[in-house]
């Protein structure tokens, strides 16, 4: 196996905590790293293609639906949530994401998966409490959070249209 | 001193049980690795033909105590063994009770995450040394799917892996020992303390559970007076590649030069090439299963007599990592000797 | 044009994300949490809908519009039935993605079975 150098000693005699932090700082720098350029590339081409046919269908939707280039955005991202979620049940978008990263989890498309993911695996717990009751395992806190943010900037924003 | 206790840590077994019979039974990827060739039973997928992952791996575990037990002659219904121990990762260790209900055998249910295997085979031999059994069932499993939609994320989530995480072993190893007959004997037993070196990242377990596999391997040789030529082979039981590094240089920090005949069941299980598991095999079936499918086979073939097992386990939960505690781990060592 | 600038922002915005995941130790739900939170916050300041005038789906598709969109709710409800508004009208421009969410996740759960 290979060996690692330039490491720092683990002093045997010294207290826990030193002990913990030489072994932490080993750790660390001997820590295989992810290829992180690769990862921030497919991240962006990935990324960049799944808005780039979300445009798509916005334009799509626009003309078949005969609404509003605005008003279309609503059909596009239940189209994109659609695909992701036969994607993930066909067991496709693991290995997609494998390699995407960020390019398909920060979309709505991740969103949808986090959804469908949590729902599928624990279909064996049955309707209620595993479809039912472990759906928003994932992405719950995606809500909550939205939620909460625009529960405060909606007071502050409202309060500071009040006082002008 | 007790009589039988040699140094802190560690049992020298008086009439040292004999190994009569063991089995191990694999998942597709296991199959597909290095040692595929090697284990009693393979199946071609997750599922294994039953209804859910956690039944699929309870299906492993019965198989490969139906199986060690057919090969060490034990026959009836229920088996003539007086203890079942048993461990594996689920929780409330739903495979192991499951498995030992048709069974029908005094049952013990261990937990020692990745360490179960040596947990339970140091625990039966020392209850037939002890002269409280003729004949013990030890049996561990692991399997992927299920473990990772228990303490982790649901199999079809996107996220991405980490390059120094590992990959769960599906399979079970199972061993029957015995008080006499033949084959190789188990000689010591060396307990572990739980250790913890501030290793928080769950997907680190590698690098958490190294302290430990080198804190007992240093007691157990300390313990008995042996180096580590003594033994043909000294196996953790999966550190995998990055954790396996780290135990070297940890236990050259203590002046214990592991060397050629230390190698890691996780990097030995797969082959890191072809397949895609970064940093290598975890569970309680890594140890298990090379074990039982590989190293006692390699005994039996004459190219192994002194063989060091040191099984590893990360004691962590899903609360424990989401309360922002560090991983403490255990590793326990048994000497098989043939 | 519009497509150029959608996969340009768009990439830009997941790029930033798969650095942050890279490079930290936050997790996928930390980052993916405070993206919505910022998308809500620059929603509220008003910067938001201009960047999805901008780069359309660039914009609306990552997670940060979901931040916006319920921002927006709030503020146009809040317009024309004062505060309460900020509760009754959060859900108005997102209700779409959430019940789509919901509804195609749960029948994929029902029709395939997970594998690995």
């Amino acid at each position: 196996m290979p060996e690692v150098s330039n490491v720092a000693k683990v002093v045997t005699g010294t207290s826990q905590k030193s002990q913990q932090a030489a072994y932490q700082q080993v750790v660390k720098k001997a820590e295989p790293q992810p290829p992180k350029l690769r990862n921030a590339i497919s991240a962006f081409f990935v990324g960049g293609l799944v808005c780039v046919i979300g445009e798509g269908l916005t334009d799509f939707w626009e003309w078949a639906m005969g609404i509003s280039h605005k008003k279309a955005a609503d059909p596009t991202v239940a189209t994109l949530i659609f695909a992701s979620a036969l994607l993930t049940g066909l067991g496709v978008y693991d290995k997609l994401a494998r390699f995407a990263g960020a390019g398909l989890s920060v979309p709505v498309t991740g969103f949808a998966n986090a959804m469908t993911a949590a729902a599928l695996e624990f279909k064996r717990e049955g309707l209620v409490f595993g479809i039912g009751g472990r759906m928003f395992q994932l992405a719950g806190a995606v809500i909550v959070f939205g939620v909460v943010t625009a529960f405060f900037v909606g007071i502050i924003a409202s309060l500071a249209q009040m006082i002008q | 001193m007790a009589e039988k206790r040699l140094g802190y840590q560690t049992v020298r077994l008086a009439s040292p049980p004999y190994i009569v019979g063991a089995a191990a039974v694999a998942g597709p990827m296991e199959a597909q690795g290095p040692l595929g060739h090697e284990f009693d039973q393979t199946y071609p997928d997750l599922l294994a033909g039953q209804q859910s992952f956690e039944k699929a791996e309870r299906l492993m575990m019965q198989d490969a105590c139906q199986l060690a037990l057919k090969k060490a002659g034990v026959t009836g219904s229920p088996p003539e063994v007086d203890y079942f121990l048993a461990g594996d990762l689920l929780n409330q260790l739903i495979t192991s009770t499951f498995s030992a209900l048709p069974l029908a055998v005094p049952f013990l249910g261990l937990y020692g995450a990745c360490s179960t295997f040596a947990e339970s085979v140091g625990l039966g031999a020392m209850l037939i040394d002890g002269g409280y059994a003729d004949r013990v069932l030890c049996a561990t499993s692991s399997h992927n799917a299920a473990s990772e939609r228990q303490y982790r994320y649901p199999t079809e989530y996107g996220n991405q892996r980490k390059p120094y995480s590992q990959w769960t072993v599906t399979g079970a190893g199972a061993v029957v020992l015995a008080a006499a007959g033949s084959g190789p004997r188990i000689t010591h037993v060396t307990v572990g303390k739980v250790a913890d070196l501030g290793i928080k990242d769950p997907y680190n377990q590698g690098a958490a559970m190294a302290p430990a596999a080198v804190d007992t391997i240093d007691v157990h040789l300390k313990d008995t007076g042996r180096s580590v030529d003594y033994y043909d082979l000294i196996v953790t039981g999966d550190l995998a590649r990055f954790g396996s590094q780290m135990a070297i240089n940890l236990a050259a920090d203590r002046n214990l030069y592991l060397g050629d005949r230390y190698q890691d069941c996780g990097v030995l299980i797969y082959d890191s090439e072809k397949q895609d598991v970064h940093s290598g095999g975890s569970g309680c079936a890594c140890s298990a299963i090379v074990t039982c499918g590989h190293l006692l086979k390699e005994m039996s073939r004459g190219k192994i007599k002194r063989l060091l097992v040191v099984a590893t386990g990360a004691l962590l939960s899903p609360t424990s990592f989401q309360q922002g505690e560090n991983i403490p781990a255990v590793a326990h060592a048994i000497a098989i000797e043939g | 044009m519009m497509y150029l600038k959608a996969f340009l922002v768009g990439g830009l915005i997941c790029m930033l994300a798969q650095l942050i995941l890279d490079n930290t130790k936050f997790s996928p739900g930390h980052v993916l949490s405070g993206f919505t939170v910022a998308g809500g916050i620059l929603g509220g300041l008003g910067f938001y809908d201009r960047l999805i005038d901008f780069a359309g789906a660039g914009a609306s598709v990552p997670i940060s519009s979901f931040g916006n969109a319920l921002v927006k709710g709030a503020l146009q409800e809040a317009n024309t039935r004062g505060l309460v508004g900020v509760l009754t009208g959060m859900f108005e421009m997102t209700s779409t993605g959430i019940a789509a969410a919901i509804v195609f996740a749960f029948l994929t759960a029902v029709v395939f079975q997970p594998k690995s």
